[in-house]
Parts: C-alpha cells; structure tokens; sequence
C-alpha cells in the first residue's frame, strides 16, 4: 500500500513542478466559459438554458488536453517498464496513475466552475447539480481517457489519436452529465452517471494495464 | 529498515533459469532455442555485435518481451516462480524524473520495489553521490545519473540483477565500483547478468559465464 500512496504522491508532486499544467487546463475550461457568451450574444435566458452543456463540453476538452501526458512521460523515460517490477501489479499502477491524474485534472475544474456559472449566468441550483454531476462523471472521463492513452502510448503523435478511439464510451458521459441538471430526470440521470463512472474505474485499470503489456514489446 | 545488511531471504540459493528460449523481432530470428542457468554467484556476460539481440534478451529475461517460444523461471529457494519483483532491470533508461530531486526520485523507486536494501542516505553514499542529495536530478550529469540508477539496486534487495550496458557514461572510478558492487552482490548470494562490451573488473573470476549472441542470423 505503501507503494502505492508513493506512486500517487510522485505523480502529484511531478505535476505541481511541472510549470502549472493544472493551471493551463483551468484557464482552458474558463476561457471556453468566456468565449460562448460572445458567440451566441447576450441573451440570458438562451445562455442560462445551455450553461450545462457548455460546461461539459469545455470540462470534456480540457481533460483531453492532460490525457497524453498520462503515460507518455513514464513511458519516455522508462519508468513504465520499471513499474513492470514493483511491488505492485501494473493494473494497480494503472489506477495509482489515474487516481493522481483525476486529482490534478478534475478537481481544479470543479472548482473553477463558479467562474462560469457567473459568466454564464446560471441559476445557483444549476450551478450545484453540474457540479454534482462533474463530480460524479469526471471519473468516467480519466478511466476511459486512461484506456485511449494506454492504447496510444507507442505511437508518437498519439495525443491526438486517444480522443477519437475513446469518444464512443464518453457520449453517454455526456448524456447523463448533461441530463442531470434537468430538473424532473435529473435525480435518476445522477445515479446512472455514477454507476457509469464506478463500472469504468473497475474496468479501466486492467484494460489499460492489458495495452501497455502490449505496448511493451 | 536502516540495516546495512540485506533481508535475511538474501542467502535464499536462486537461479535464473532459460529453457528453450527463441525470440522473432519483426521476420528476423535473434535467438533460436537458447538454455541456459546461472547459479546462485554467477555471473553470465552477454557478448556480440550491436543488434545481436543483447538488449532483447535482457528484456525476455525481464519478462517484458514474451520469447515466442520456450520460457524464463526464477528459482527462489528451490520454489520456481515467474513472479518479476525478483529481479532488477538496469536500462540505458533510468526512469529518473528532472524534476525531481535525487533523494525523491530514489526514495519512490525504493517504496515502489520494496524498502528491503539500504536506506536512501546510505545507498546514495554507498554510490558516492549523497552530496547531491537535494538537488533536482535534472541538474545531474549522465554519469551521476546512472550513479543514481545503480543506487536503486542497493536500495531495494533483489537477487537477480539484469544490467544492460551498465558501465556506459561511467568513469574509471565508477567502473571500480560497479565491480565492487556486483561482487558483494554475487557473495550475498545474487545473480547478475550483464550486456557489455567492456571487460569489468571482478574480483571473483570463477562462476563468470560468456555467452556470445548472433550466431542464429
């Protein structure tokens, strides 16, 4: 167990020093906030009805933004193959990894989601049940981004790859993260977003481990 | 786990056994039907000419190449075993992290393999390197990074030690060093296979093997 809280506390303290790419991602998310009011003019009761959906669409963007860099690096410098000899099984890297990579990517997000609930000009009982379904959904975004960067992880230019192979599994993310806003299906929609996201946290970690034993030879 | 002497299962006799092994890459055949068993205190040299397939079969040593045919045991008390935390792979990729300082970097690998060799101080000194202890490993030399990288076999016990060209950006000190650390090494009991093309002074030239690669071409 040990182990695995240093993997998690590496990978936190490596993107802390890493020049604010937590930061980047954040400024990403808002400046989507900023630029929507401009585009479909100020009219507030149109924008109020699609804030939901333009948070997910720029909370969506912005994680796929992080997702090369998840295996990527460790795979440059070869601290992938080594992990293959820890203590630990690479599925349980796998989901060390992806446990800091939804700490540094989705939680920031959350929190910068006032900002454009203001910009925005959502209602505050909007504002708390995106949050909730971010919160909710967000872990089904990084497993299955997970997957795509473990997939993609031998191939040089794969960032751009990953997003394409994973959008089929994160539609319904989007579905029910959007749905759950609306006020007579949204307790249900919660619920089955949550379910999605527990359903893809197990099943991501030995489906990316199973790539990058594949990518390894 | 501040001993300076190793776990009490360091004297446990193993062996790294090969059985029949053959390795395709691509169309070409690097090795065909290759067995061989190093004792407990052996030492087995891998020979032969860039390409010869050197590295790749560290790496079906390792476990990281599946051989297309045959297979690789380890021997741990006459228990066989195919688990890999038996082992450590030296690379010329040290999965050392610039932004990490020296004690950091060597303190993760020495949770992620298990704390069972020397503590971080002492295998930093052991590499003569511990005055750098607080510095950001991306300031390091190459030299003093493969320091770093040998640090980490000192720092988790393992018995088998698979070193792939351990002496490149090493100087003639250095050199000195790793001899004097694989000999300790092989009294404890270990195993040490080694790709070079230098010859390393060893103190114990008895139980030193040769195997020369490239004949199946």
């Amino acid at each position: 167990m040990s182990a695995f809280r240093a993997l998690i506390l590496r990978d936190l303290r490596l993107s802390f020093r890493a020049g604010g790419e937590a930061l980047t991602l954040v400024l990403f998310f808002v400046m989507v906030g900023v630029i929507v009011p401009f585009a479909i003019g100020p009219d507030r009761p149109q924008l109020m009805r699609l804030a939901p959906g333009i948070v997910w669409i720029a909370a969506f963007l912005s994680m796929l933004l992080g997702l090369d860099r998840l295996f990527r690096t460790d795979d440059d410098d070869g601290s992938l193959t080594l992990m293959r000899h820890s203590v630990l099984s690479l599925e349980a890297v796998v989901a060390a990894k992806l446990i800091a990579h939804w700490l540094v990517t989705a939680i920031p997000l959350i929190i910068a989601t006032p900002i454009l609930a203001l910009l925005l000009s959502m209602r505050a009982d909007q504002w708390g049940l995106t949050v909730l379904a971010l919160a909710c959904g967000t872990p089904a975004l990084t497993a299955f981004g997970g997957i795509g960067a473990a997939v993609t992880v031998g191939l040089r230019r794969g960032g751009l790859i990953a997003p394409v192979l994973i959008l089929p599994l994160v539609i319904p993310v989007m579905i029910f993260g959007v749905g759950s806003t609306d006020s007579l299906v949204g307790g249900s929609a919660v619920l089955l977003l949550f379910a999605f996201s527990l359903v893809a946290c197990v099943v991501a970690p030995f489906a990316a481990a199973l790539a990058l034993r594949a990518a390894g030879e | 786990m501040n001993s300076t002497e190793p776990a009490s299962g360091a004297a446990a006799p193993t062996a790294l056994i090969a059985r029949g092994l053959t390795v395709l890459r691509g169309e070409r055949l690097l090795f065909d039907d290759l067995s061989f068993t190093v004792e407990t205190g052996g030492v087995l040299l891998l020979r032969g000419a860039n390409g010869a397939g050197k590295s790749t079969l560290l790496l079906a040593l390792a476990g990281i190449v599946r051989p297309d045919l045959g297979r690789v045991v380890y021997e741990v008390d006459g228990q066989q075993t195919d688990r890999a935390t038996e082992l450590h792979l030296l690379g010329y990729q040290s999965g050392i992290k610039s932004r990490l300082t020296v004690t950091e970097n060597l303190g993760f690998w020495r949770q992620m393999y298990g704390p069972t060799g020397l503590s971080v101080h002492h295998a930093l000194q052991e590499l003569g390197i511990a005055g750098l202890a607080e510095l950001e490993a991306g300031y390091l030399s190459s030299g003093q990074n493969r320091r770093l990288a040998l640090a980490r076999l000192l720092a988790s016990h393992r018995n088998i030690w698979l070193l792939d060209e351990p002496t490149a950006t090493l100087d003639a000190e250095g050199e000195a060093l790793l001899g004097r650390l694989i000999d300790r090494h092989r009294e404890q009991g270990g195993i040490v296979v080694i790709a070079t093309h230098h010859d390393l002074a060893l103190a114990n030239r008895s139980g030193i093997e040769t195997l020369t690669l490239g004949g199946a071409r």
